[in-house]
This record gives C-alpha cells, sequence and structure tokens, in this order.
C-alpha cells in the first residue's frame, strides 16, 4: 500500500484531518493494532487508508451540510431557489466516488491475493475448535494438546463467584497450554471443528478464519517478533462462547524446537502407564485436574450442571448408577447433545482417572474405580 | 357482501363496526396502519428492554445478571423482534397509511387480505416470544441461525422456524398488496415517475420483501428438516456444508437490510424538501439510485462470510460488488444536501431527525464500506466494529428516520399538531445518546472485543461503561416519543391543517387532517408542474 | 357488471382473515408441540387446520360470490392478477432455494469433500475414504447416513410423469380456449382432463416414493443426494396436490356454470399456478433426475 500512500502522506494527512496520529490512538487501544505479521501491517495500513478517505468524504459532506443549514435557512431571510436538477454534478458526485473505491480495490485485492498464498510454508498446524476450547495439532511433529481458558479465569468468571475480575491480569485472555510458534517460519494453520463453526482469531496476525466442523480451512501466518499474542474464539458457539480464548506465543526458533521436544516428552510419558494398576488415590488426583480442565465449562465445578442443558452429575443416574454406561457415555458421547465423545480426545489413563472422580466426588460416593486397561479395551 | 361501490356520484358515509371488532375486522388502510405502527411501538419497547439487559450485563466486566446462555438468546431475541417486530412492520406502517393518499387511491388494492398480513404478526411474535418461558430458553444461536449451533437450541428450534415461516408469509402478503396499489391504484394520469419518492423506495421494496423472504422461508425449512427429518443440508457428513446456510441466509440477509433502509430513505426524501421549501434535488437519479441499490443487494451477499474461507475469486468478487453500492448510495446523500442547498430551511423536529439521519447513516454506511474492504473485514468481522456499523445504520438510520416520520405525518394522522417542545426534548436527547451509544462500540471493535459475548477482557471496560449509559439514556428517552404520540391522539395540541407544514407538498397535503375514511373516493386530478 | 370508470371497489370489513390467522397458529403451534414430543401436539395442529379450512372455504366462497354477483370492476380483477403473479414469483425464490442447495451440493461442496480445489486437506485429513461421484450413494461418514443400493432412473417413472404434466398444460390450454368460445362442455371436459392427470402425477410420484423407501433403500437420511432428491421432488409434488385441488374447485365452479368468456380470473390464476408446477418440473427432471 505504501505505493499508493507513504506512512509520511498518511500522518500529515491525518493533521490535516485534525484527528490524533494514528500511533496514539492505537495506544489508547482505540485503534486496531498493527500487528506483527507483514499482512498484518498491509492490512491496518488498508484500515487506516480507508477510515482516513471516509474521514475526509465524512468532512466535505457534513461540512457543506452544515454550511447550508447555518445560511440558507428561514430566519435568515433567505428564499429557496428551485432548481432540481444539475447533470454536472450529478456526474461529479457519481464519478469520483468511483474512483476513491478504486484506489482501495487495488491495494485490497493485492493483499487478499498474498494472504491467499499457501505455498512454501515450513511447518502446519491443525487447529480444531470444541466446545469450548481449542485443539492444537502439529502435524510433522506428531503431537498435540487441548488448550482452555485458565481455570482461575473460570472460576471468575462464574455468575456471582464474589472474586474482582479486575484484579485478574488478561481476564479471560489467559488459557493452560498455549499454542507456540518460532517466528520467521512461515506456518500453515489448518482450522477445522468438532461440533459447531468457531473462528480462529489472534488480532496481531491479521486474520480470523472459521472453524467449520467437517471442512478444512487454511491460512498462513510468519510472525516477525517474539511475543505472547492474545485474541479470541470470533463466531457465536454457543453458551461460552465468549470464554474460549486463544493464546500465541511466538518464540525464536531453538527454544521453539526445545519446547517441541519437550512437549513430545510429556505426551508419551502421559499415555503411558495404561498398563500398570493405578490405585484410587492415583485415579482421584488425576481425575479432578482432568475434570477441570475437560468437563466444568459444562457440568461445572460443583458437579451441579446447568439443568435443563446439562445434566448434574451429583446423584446422576448414569454417575452413580452401573459404570459401564457411564464409561461408554464418556467415550461415545450423546449423539444430539452437546456432550462429547471423550474416546477421541483424552487419553485412555485420563478416561479412567475422571470417570472414576465422578463416581467418587461431586458429592457421589459410589466407592468404585475403573483402569486405564479396562478403558482402553472398552475403546 | 361490500361496502361500497364508490363513485362519484353518491356519497358513502363511513360505516364500519366500532370498538374492538373494528381493529379485528378492519380492511381500512389507515386502520389498519395504524394498528402497524402501534405494534412496531410495542416490539421496539419489548426488543429494546432486551438490548438493555444486554447492555446492563455488558455495563462492567464480570457476570453480574444473566447466564451467559440466555444472554445469547437475548442478542437472538433483540434483533429478531428488532428487524422482524419493528422495522419491518413500523416501515408497513407508514406504507399502509401513506401510499394511499400519495397516489390519489381510497385504499388499498387488496384490503382484506391488506388485514390479514397485519393480524398474523401478533400471533407470529406471540409464537416466538413463547419461547422464553420454554425449558432450554429461546433461541441462543445468533439472529443469524447458523447451523450446527442453531440446531443444538433445545425445544425452542421449531417455535422460532415457524414464527419466520408466519412473519414471512405476512411478509410477502403486505409486499404483494403494495406492489399491487402501487401499480394499479394510481390516480389516472399519475406516471411511474410522477410518484412521491417514498412510493418509490416502497414499490423497489416491496419487489425486494417478494424475491428475498421465500429464500429465507427455504433455510429455516431446511434447518427443521436438518434437525428432525434426517436431511444433511448443513453436515459434511452426508455430503452437505454448514456454510451452505450462510449462503442462503444471506442471499435474503443482504436484500433484508435494503429492506429495512429504503422505506427510511423514501420518508426523508419526503421531508426534507418539504423543510427546505425546495424541489427535491435529482428525482430521477434518486429513483435510478434506489433500482440499482436493490439489483445490487443481490450480488453481494458473501461479504458476511469473508471469514468462511471461500475462493479467491469469489472473495474478490463480493468485494467489488459490495464496494460499488457506496456510488448509488452517495448520489442519494449528495442529492439531499443539494435539495438542502440554497433552501429556505426551517428546523422542526421531523427536519432535525431527518438531518440527523443524513449524518449518522452516512457513518453507519463509511463503516460498511470499510467492513466491505476483504482483508481488512478478516480483522473486523464478528467485533464490535459491525455491532456500531449496524446499529448506526438501523437505529440512527431506519428508526430515527422512523421518528422523523412519526413527527412528519403524526399532525395528518391525528389532526392535532404533536408537541413541538417535547419533540425536540426527544431529538436532542436520542441524537446525543445514541452517539454515546454506539460511537464507542467502532472503537471497541477495533480493539478486538468480539461480539456476542456476556462478558469481556478488563481493557474493555471503560467504553463499555459508556456504551451502557448511553443505551439507557436512549431507551428512556423514548418513553417521551409515547407521551407525544398519546397527546397528539388524544386531541392536546393545535388543530392541524389540511397541509400541516408550510413546505408540504402531494397529494397526501390535499386531504383534511386527519383524512376523510376512504382516503380520495374520487381519483384526484394530476398536475404537473 | 356495474363497471364504470370512477368507481372503485371495496370490500367490508372481514372477519375471515383472523380466523385465517387463528388456523394457521394452530397448525404452527400444533407441529411445533409435536415435534417436541408432545402427544397432544397432533390434536392442536388438527384443530388449527380445521379452523384454517374453514377459512378458507368462507373467504373463498365470499370472494366468489362478490365475484358472481358482478361487484368487481376491471381495476380489482387488475389487482387480483398481480397479486398472483407476484405470489408465484415468490414460489419461484422459494423454489430457487432449494435448487440453489442442490447445485451447491453438486458443484461445490461435494467436490470440496472429494478433495477438489481447495478441498485436499478436507479429504485427505477428514474423509480419507470419501470419493465424490453424483450422485453419491457412500456419504462421507457411512455410519451417519444410509448408503442407497440406486437412484431413481431418469427414463422410468419420472419420465412417464413428465409426459403427463406436459399433456395437463396442454387440455388446461384447451379447456381455456373451450372458456373462452363459450363451450361449457368442452370446458369441463379439459378440467376434468387436467385435474385426473394431476393425480395420476401425484399417485405414481407416491409409488415412486414407496419404492425409493423400501426397495432402494433410498430416503432424506441418505445423505445429500437423498435430501435434495426429496426435498425438491416434494415439495413440487405438494405444489402439484395443491393445483391440482384447485383445479378441482375451479371445474366445481365451471359445472355450475361460472366464469364468463371475458371475465374468469380465478380460471386463469390457476392455469397460471399449473404452468408454473409444469416448468419447475421440467427443470427437476432435468437437473434432479438426468444430468
Ligand atoms: C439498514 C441496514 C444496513 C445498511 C443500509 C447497510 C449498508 C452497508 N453495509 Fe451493512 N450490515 C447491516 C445492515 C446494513 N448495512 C447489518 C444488520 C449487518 C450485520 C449482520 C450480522 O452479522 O448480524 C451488516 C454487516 C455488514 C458487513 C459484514 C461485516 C461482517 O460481519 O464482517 C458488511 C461487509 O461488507 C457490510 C457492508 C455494508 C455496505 C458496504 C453498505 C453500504 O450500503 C453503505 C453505503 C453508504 C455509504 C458508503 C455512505 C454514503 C456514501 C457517500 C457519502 C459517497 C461517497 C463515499 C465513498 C466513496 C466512500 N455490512
Ligand atoms: C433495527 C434493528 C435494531 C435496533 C433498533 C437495535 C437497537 C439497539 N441495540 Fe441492537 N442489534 C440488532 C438490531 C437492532 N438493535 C441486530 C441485528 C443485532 C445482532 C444480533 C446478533 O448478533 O445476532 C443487535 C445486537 C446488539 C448488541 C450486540 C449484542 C451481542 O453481540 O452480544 C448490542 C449491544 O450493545 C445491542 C444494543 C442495542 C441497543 C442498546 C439498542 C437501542 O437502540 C434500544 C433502545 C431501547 C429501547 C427503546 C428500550 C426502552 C425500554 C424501556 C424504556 C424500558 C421499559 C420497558 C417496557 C415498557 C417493556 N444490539
Ligand atoms: C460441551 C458440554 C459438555 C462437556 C464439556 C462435558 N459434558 Fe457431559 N454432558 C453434556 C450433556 C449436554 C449431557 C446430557 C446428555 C444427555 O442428554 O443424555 C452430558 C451428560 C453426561 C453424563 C451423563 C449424566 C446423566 O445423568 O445423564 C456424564 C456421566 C457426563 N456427561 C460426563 C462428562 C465428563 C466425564 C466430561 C469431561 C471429561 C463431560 N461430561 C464433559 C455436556 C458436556
Ligand atoms: Cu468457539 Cu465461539
Ligand atoms: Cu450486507
Amino acid at each position: 500500500m505504501s505505493d499508493f500512500v507513504s506512512n509520511r502522506q498518511i500522518k500529515a494527512l491525518i493533521l490535516c484531518a485534525g484527528l490524533m496520529p494514528a500511533t496514539a490512538l492505537a495506544e489508547y487501544g482505540l485503534n486496531m493494532t498493527r500487528g506483527v505479521t507483514t499482512i498484518s501491517r498491509e492490512i491496518y495500513d488498508l484500515h487506516m487508508l480507508a477510515f482516513i478517505m471516509v474521514s475526509i468524504i465524512g468532512l466535505i459532506v457534513f461540512g457543506l451540510m452544515i454550511w447550508s443549514i447555518i445560511h440558507h435557512r428561514k430566519s435568515k431571510g433567505v428564499k429557496a431557489s428551485q432548481f432540481r436538477h444539475n447533470s454536472n454534478w450529478e456526474t461529479v458526485w457519481t464519478i469520483i466516488p468511483i474512483l476513491i473505491l478504486l484506489s482501495f480495490a487495488a491495494p485490497a485485492t493485492r493483499t487478499l491475493i498474498e494472504l491467499e498464498d499457501i505455498e512454501d510454508t515450513e511447518m502446519t498446524i491443525k487447529v480444531t475448535g470444541y466446545q469450548w476450547r481449542w485443539h492444537y495439532q502439529y502435524l510433522e511433529e506428531d503431537f498435540g494438546f487441548f488448550s482452555s481458558l485458565a481455570s482461575d479465569h473460570n472460576e471468575a468468571r462464574q455468575k456471582n463467584s464474589g472474586i474482582d475480575v479486575s484484579k485478574i491480569e488478561n481476564y479471560l485472555l489467559e488459557v493452560d497450554n498455549p499454542v507456540v510458534i518460532p517466528v520467521e517460519t512461515k506456518i500453515r494453520f489448518l482450522l477445522t471443528s468438532n461440533d459447531v463453526i468457531h473462528a480462529w482469531w489472534v488480532p496481531e496476525l491479521g486474520w480470523k478464519r472459521d472453524a467449520i466442523p467437517g471442512f478444512i480451512n487454511s491460512n498462513w501466518t510468519m510472525v516477525t517478533e517474539p511475543g505472547i499474542y492474545r485474541g479470541q474464539c470470533a463466531e457465536l458457539c454457543g453458551r461460552d462462547h465468549g470464554f474460549m480464548p486463544v493464546v500465541l506465543k511466538a518464540v525464536p526458533q531453538e527454544e521453539y524446537l526445545q519446547w517441541a521436544k519437550d512437549m513430545k516428552q510429556q505426551q508419551a510419558e502421559a499415555a503411558s502407564g495404561v498398563d500398570r494398576e493405578w490405585t484410587m488415590a492415583e485415579l482421584m488426583e488425576r481425575g479432578e485436574s482432568v475434570y477441570t480442565t475437560a468437563c466444568v465449562s459444562c457440568h461445572q465445578a460443583n458437579g451441579q450442571g446447568l439443568p435443563p442443558v446439562f445434566p448434574a452429575l451429583t446423584g446422576s443416574p448414569i454417575a452413580t448408577g452401573p459404570i459401564s454406561d457411564h464409561i461408554s457415555i464418556v467415550i461415545d458421547g450423546m449423539q444430539g447433545t452437546t456432550m462429547p465423545a471423550f474416546g477421541e480426545q483424552l487419553n485412555a489413563v485420563d478416561i479412567a482417572a475422571v470417570i472414576t472422580f465422578e463416581r467418587n466426588a461431586l458429592g457421589n460416593s459410589v466407592g468404585d474405580m475403573v483402569q486405564p486397561a479396562e478403558i482402553q479395551a472398552a475403546q | 357482501m361490500s361496502e361500497a361501490v364508490l363513485n362519484g356520484v353518491e356519497h358513502q358515509h363511513d360505516h364500519h363496526p366500532t370498538g374492538i371488532k373494528r381493529w379485528l375486522f378492519t380492511t381500512n388502510h389507515k386502520d389498519i396502519g395504524t394498528l402497524y405502527l402501534c405494534f412496531s411501538l410495542l416490539m421496539f419497547f419489548i426488543g429494546g428492554a432486551m438490548a438493555l439487559v444486554i447492555r446492563a450485563e455488558l455495563f462492567s466486566p464480570g457476570i453480574q445478571y444473566v447466564d451467559p446462555q440466555f444472554f445469547n438468546s437475548m442478542t437472538t431475541m433483540h434483533a429478531l423482534i428488532m428487524v422482524f417486530g419493528v422495522v419491518m412492520p413500523g416501515t408497513v406502517g407508514f406504507a399502509n397509511w401513506m401510499l394511499p393518499m400519495m397516489i390519489g387511491a381510497p385504499d388499498m388494492a387488496l384490503p382484506r387480505m391488506n388485514n390479514w398480513s397485519f393480524w398474523i404478526l401478533p400471533f407470529a411474535f406471540t409464537l416466538l416470544l413463547m419461547t422464553l418461558l420454554l425449558p432450554g430458553g429461546g433461541p441462543a444461536g445468533g439472529w443469524t441461525m447458523y447451523p450446527p449451533l442453531m440446531l443444538q437450541t433445545e425445544h425452542a428450534l421449531p417455535f422460532v422456524i415457524f414464527a419466520v415461516h408466519f412473519m414471512g408469509v405476512s411478509s410477502v402478503m403486505g409486499a404483494i398488496n403494495i406492489v399491487a396499489t402501487i401499480l394499479n391504484m394510481r390516480a389516472p394520469g399519475m406516471k411511474l415517475l410522477d410518484m412521491p419518492l417514498f412510493v418509490w423506495t416502497w414499490l423497489v421494496t416491496a419487489f425486494l420483501l417478494i424475491g428475498s423472504i421465500p429464500v429465507l422461508a427455504g433455510a429455516v425449512t431446511m434447518l427443521l428438516t436438518d434437525k428432525f427429518f434426517g436431511t444433511s443440508f448443513f453436515d459434511a457428513a452426508g455430503g452437505g456444508d454448514p456454510v451452505l446456510f450462510q449462503h442462503v441466509f444471506w442471499f435474503f440477509g443482504h436484500p433484508e437490510v435494503y429492506i429495512l433502509i429504503l422505506p427510511a430513505f423514501g420518508v426523508v426524501s419526503q421531508i426534507i424538501p418539504t423543510f427546505a421549501r425546495k424541489p427535491l434535488f435529482g428525482y430521477v437519479s434518486m429513483v435510478y439510485a434506489t433500482c440499482s441499490i436493490a439489483l445490487l443487494s443481490f450480488i453481494v451477499w458473501a461479504h458476511h462470510m469473508f471469514t468462511v474461507g471461500m475462493p479467491l475469486a469469489a472473495e474478490l468478487f463480493f468485494m467489488y460488488a459490495t464496494m460499488s453500492i457506496a456510488v448509488p448510495t452517495g448520489v442519494k446523500i449528495f442529492n439531499w444536501i443539494a435539495t438542502m442547498w440554497r433552501g429556505e430551511m426551517t428546523f422542526e423536529t421531523p427536519m432535525l431527525f431527518a438531518v440527523a439521519f443524513v449524518i449518522l447513516f452516512t457513518i453507519g454506511g463509511f463503516s460498511g464500506l470499510m467492513l466491505g474492504i476483504a482483508p481488512v473485514d478478516f480483522q473486523y468481522h464478528d467485533t464490535y466494529f459491525v455491532v456500531a456499523h449496524f446499529h448506526y445504520v438501523l437505529v440512527s438510520g431506519a428508526i430515527f428516520s422512523m421518528m422523523a416520520g412519526a413527527y412528519y405525518w403524526l399532525p395528518k394522522w391525528t389532526g392535532y399538531m404533536y408537541d413541538e417542545k417535547l419533540g425536540k426534548l426527544h431529538f436532542w436527547l436520542s441524537v446525543v445518546s445514541v452517539n454515546l451509544l454506539f460511537f464507542p462500540q467502532h472503537f471497541l471493535g477495533l480493539a478486538g472485543m468480539p461480539r456476542r459475548i456476556p462478558d469481556y477482557s478488563t481493557q474493555f471496560s471503560e467504553w463499555n461503561a459508556i456504551s451502557s449509559v448511553g443505551g439507557f439514556v436512549f431507551g428512556f428517552s423514548q418513553l417521551i416519543l409515547v407521551w407525544v404520540i398519546i397527546k397528539s391522539a388524544r386531541g392536546h395540541g393545535e388543530k392541524a391543517t389540511a397541509q400541516v407544514w408550510e413546505g408540504a407538498n402531494g397529494l397526501e397535503w390535499t386531504l383534511s387532517s386527519p383524512p376523510p375514511y376512504h382516503s380520495f373516493e374520487v381519483p384526484p386530478k394530476i398536475s404537473r408542474s | 357488471m356495474t363497471d364504470s370508470d370512477k368507481a372503485y371497489y371495496l370490500p367490508s370489513p372481514s372477519h375471515w382473515p383472523i380466523t385465517g390467522s387463528i388456523g394457521l397458529f394452530g397448525i404452527f403451534l400444533g407441529a411445533a408441540i409435536w415435534l417436541n414430543g408432545a402427544t397432544f401436539g397432533p390434536w392442536v395442529m388438527a384443530l388449527g387446520s380445521a379452523v384454517f379450512i374453514y377459512m378458507l372455504i368462507g373467504w373463498f366462497g365470499v370472494v366468489i360470490h362478490e365475484s358472481e354477483s358482478g361487484q368487481y370492476n376491471d381495476q380489482v380483477d387488475d389487482s387480483f392478477r398481480m397479486g398472483m403473479i407476484w405470489f408465484i414469483f415468490s414460489e419461484i425464490m422459494f423454489f430457487a432455494c432449494f435448487f440453489g442447495a442442490l447445485f451447491y451440493a453438486r458443484m461445490l461442496s461435494v467436490p470440496w469433500l472429494g478433495g477438489d480445489g481447495a478441498g485436499f486437506m478436507t479429504n485427505y485429513i477428514l474423509w480419507p475414504n470419501f470419493v465424490d461421484n453424483w450422485p453419491i450413494s457412500v456419504t462421507p461418514d457411512p455410519t451417519l447416513f444410509r448408503e442407497y443400493l440406486e437412484v431413481v432412473p431418469a427414463w422410468g417413472v419420472p419420465a412417464v410423469n413428465t409426459v403427463i404434466l406436459l399433456s395437463s398444460g396442454v387440455t388446461i390450454t384447451l379447456a381455456h380456449w373451450a372458456l373462452k368460445e363459450g363451450d361449457r362442455k368442452s370446458l369441463v371436459r379439459w378440467l376434468f382432463a387436467t385435474f385426473a392427470l394431476g393425480f395420476v402425477f401425484v399417485g405414481m410420484q407416491g409409488q415412486e416414493y414407496y419404492h425409493a423407501y423400501h426397495e432402494l433403500n433410498l430416503t432424506l437420511n441418505s445423505g445429500i443426494y437423498g435430501t435434495t432428491f426429496f426435498m425438491l421432488t416434494g415439495f413440487h409434488g405438494l405444489h402439484v396436490t395443491l393445483g391440482s385441488i384447485m383445479l378441482v374447485v375451479i371445474w366445481a365452479r365451471a359445472k355450475k356454470g361460472h366464469f364468463s368468456e371475458e371475465r374468469h380470473f380465478a380460471f386463469e390464476a390457476v392455469a397460471w399456478y399449473w404452468h408454473f408446477v409444469d416448468v419447475v418440473w421440467l427443470l427437476l427432471f432435468v437437473t434432479v433426475y438426468w444430468v
């Protein structure tokens, strides 16, 4: 866009228009972020170009109108002139807007083409939306994890939680596991969803894109500056749409490699232990942490759920009845409701742990337990 | 059965049932117009009360009053009510009252059907509002009803879908009636290009309605069968696509927004010449602009879906088409200003609202244009920037023009002038508070606040608080309007003359205020200047 | 006819519209309750339908009476005509919506799911086993949507039905000519032939549906092919049924001596409607069954 209007010109235009300099606007949280990619900066520039142009048009149009309102009023003793049309003027105010629009269309086309160019990406992250958290899969490295709203934020955001949210840093914009990417790398994002449509959005990258169940959308980014960038789900996806943030951590290449190595190792460890016998205490401890990340958003921290949509687990016929029903609803979910099939989302240890936890906590005390090995067999 | 075969010789008395039956059975365009307008006003307060629930919850971060699910259903119901229950019936009410008078007809072309178009609405909205009482609550998938989310709706789903079908029946019948009236009931000698602009805008709007409402009906029918009859329109597992719904919905939805605004353009095009005491500038280009806006409106729908991942060519096409709508709309704005230019203006309440309309609608149009630039929309989409855009064009656009029209024609309808002092108070309170309400939402959107969320990060606190204060002031200011209407309807005020306004021109101003029961029993003579 | 250029016709207040609203409300409310699984839903719906049918008979009765007693002038006739034309246009848009869905599925969503163009990743990651060939019988997720055995071939019943509908278009035109010539006997005869063909069409389609459901395993639940097939042909069949019922009414009126050589709006309205149904079928035949 700088071919069309240079930055200096933009600043001059702003001064002419009597507006605050763009940079100052951004600092006060009034304006769009410039972001940390070339695309995001191009988009920002386009936004400013459009904004400045419409401001100027507005000043002219409203200026003329106000001048007329002041001078052409009955109380000033003017007599109405009776002209009805003027072809010259009508042509002028048809042609000029067309020219202005062309001046937007050209750079916009260029940016769009650039944005759609998914060639030559160096790595791929598959992002899957779930009600209401994100799952990231690093395709080349072959590991993945869920990322949900951090639990202290989740507590604070409950109605009548009694917690002063203004004391919480980055309220609602914090997750348990941020998605980590290396800087200066062209990364492809594949976006899809497991249930309803979500949209993955980090303003600093300059774009958002819908995650649509059954289809895969792709987009790319190349971040130039390390940092932590925060965004949110941007497509209404149900009750907790407001509570599925995205936190993206851009780090130098080496740091990324180290992180990826650690992640892989962690995952291998977490999945291990399927074969061994787990004690009740171990399962309960692990189960509680699984419950607070995977289940609370619907069934609530105290297990009371939010009837009639989300049933209470406390005293529930399934959570206190035959354990096989309990296992099957957690593994397969419930068709036609929002209860997800966790068989695809959690490993056998986690499933065993959370089921054991639900039966012996949250006000339930069935007393039985299930071993990870049994879960694996059931799958 | 016919009440009267009217002709120039025999004089007919207005014989019609009185009391409640008058309103239930009426075939009179003025009675039906009044019904529409009262219904619209009632719905405005219901939909507005829901907006105030939203604004109250958003006043500060943290969840204070409502459950997130209920918040979403407030957003959904607020929009459905405002769009289908306030602006559409309201402008149809104006059309009912004014079209026959403006074209020199005794009534609408199909008066019994006219009654039916209205008397569907209370039932349709009962069906819609009932959902709030169902277990699981009202619909909460947004007024756009995107699947698969909408298909997760509990018991409310069929109620909403049938309510939309029901309203659609009403709109299509109303639109057919308006087309037939305009094309068939004009006074002898009145050519299409002699018609007042309000009539023109309604003619075009009626075509938009007939062309787009059935598509909405089809879209929600597909939702219904996907949910209950095993079809897979919107399910990839069966070969469908959730995005198909969005295409179909917006094929309706974008023409719909012009259905909301074109009559508003018409109202303003009547008012500005009156108070500038000057003929409308560029009448013919206004007509052409209206028609081109309508035609373009059918090929821009996907600008609501730039982020769904369409092929590049489609994105480019919809971007260019969208931007081009700014040209005919600009013609309208410039023509209004040229009408004011070197006029002899006075600023009674209708004119104040009309002037505010031109300015604030233009601001909304500017943000619309910015949204139309596809790559930038990747940032704006589904943020409060969009919310700011459409409330500028809807509230300070469509609603303001309806306010202007109400003040403008109230003396004609009731026979008494409204209270000018109260009117001015209403205007100033509204115009200040509406900006307080919606201008900060631009900042919120640009700073990254998504729409349809009940709670937000603390960095957005200040502007949300300001917006909420503006919302409450704006909402409660509207009670003044109710008071003004009641006063005028009950005969408190100066008696209005037939012409009412010094600069008013047109057939409707040749009839007494209030006009006779059958507006023109004898077709008026059309004199062309 | 009390025709006069200067005269307007205005109907008196009427209770039929609000009766219709109550009926429709009952139908919609009942259906919504029914879909929610409550057993009294059908009863509410039946009650609503009864009120609605009562309204149709009453309202049309009034209109027919007014028309036959010569109260309508040319202007009213024109208004009715415009009303009918634009009503048919709205119906066209309703069908356009479903045709749009069909084209979208055939040209965009199914190829994408099969890996075409931008859908490469969609196919590769999400539906690796899905192959796109219209009409698709194996859906991307065959566990959720039933596989069908065969589609209904174009050159069987559908082709016969095409001939039937096309000939009914001819018979109604013959009826119209007869009416204009004042040949009442042929009018009645051709009208009878028209709706008879209409009912035969519906009957054959019913059989075809039965065959599809019970032998071909082709149902609404057979993925997007079954979906578009049944929704398009189903709505069309519904329109043929309605059109045939309207034809029966016109036929009965013609037998009673209604309509004059110059003025017979109701006849023409139904004829237009019939032609519209005809054209929709041709489109259906080509896009749903044939290519
Ligand atoms: C009355 C209703 C109304 C009107 C009139 C408009 C008018 C316009 N709208 Fe708006 N719009 C809505 C109601 C309306 N809109 C609603 C309800 C939504 C949200 C729906 C939802 O998601 O819930 C929406 C959303 C919406 C989007 C999608 C945003 C998103 O979700 O990401 C877009 C994108 O292109 C858009 C564009 C436009 C444009 C280009 C116009 C143009 O018509 C504006 C043209 C006017 C001008 C430009 C000003 C005057 C012109 C001049 C003075 C001439 C000179 C000017 C220039 C050359 C710049 N609108
Ligand atoms: C014509 C259409 C129209 C109108 C007039 C309005 C009017 C208003 N709108 Fe609305 N709005 C929409 C159309 C409209 N809106 C649409 C289409 C959406 C998108 C929905 C979606 O995302 O799906 C939306 C969404 C929307 C949101 C975003 C919600 C979200 O994303 O979660 C907000 C938030 O501030 C809002 C606020 C308001 C306010 C404060 C008003 C005010 O103008 C209202 C003024 C208030 C009153 C008139 C009330 C007066 C009440 C009293 C005085 C109390 C007395 C009460 C009784 C007597 C019953 N609207
Ligand atoms: C997105 C929302 C959501 C999440 C997350 C969720 N559930 Fe559920 N759950 C539901 C819904 C809805 C039902 C009701 C299903 C039905 O109607 O049969 C349900 C039902 C259940 C039941 C049966 C209760 C009963 O009495 O019917 C159990 C047990 C259960 N869930 C366990 C879990 C576990 C364990 C987790 C986390 C690992 C979890 N749920 C996470 C939505 C959710
Ligand atoms: Cu996920 Cu909104
Ligand atoms: Cu639009």
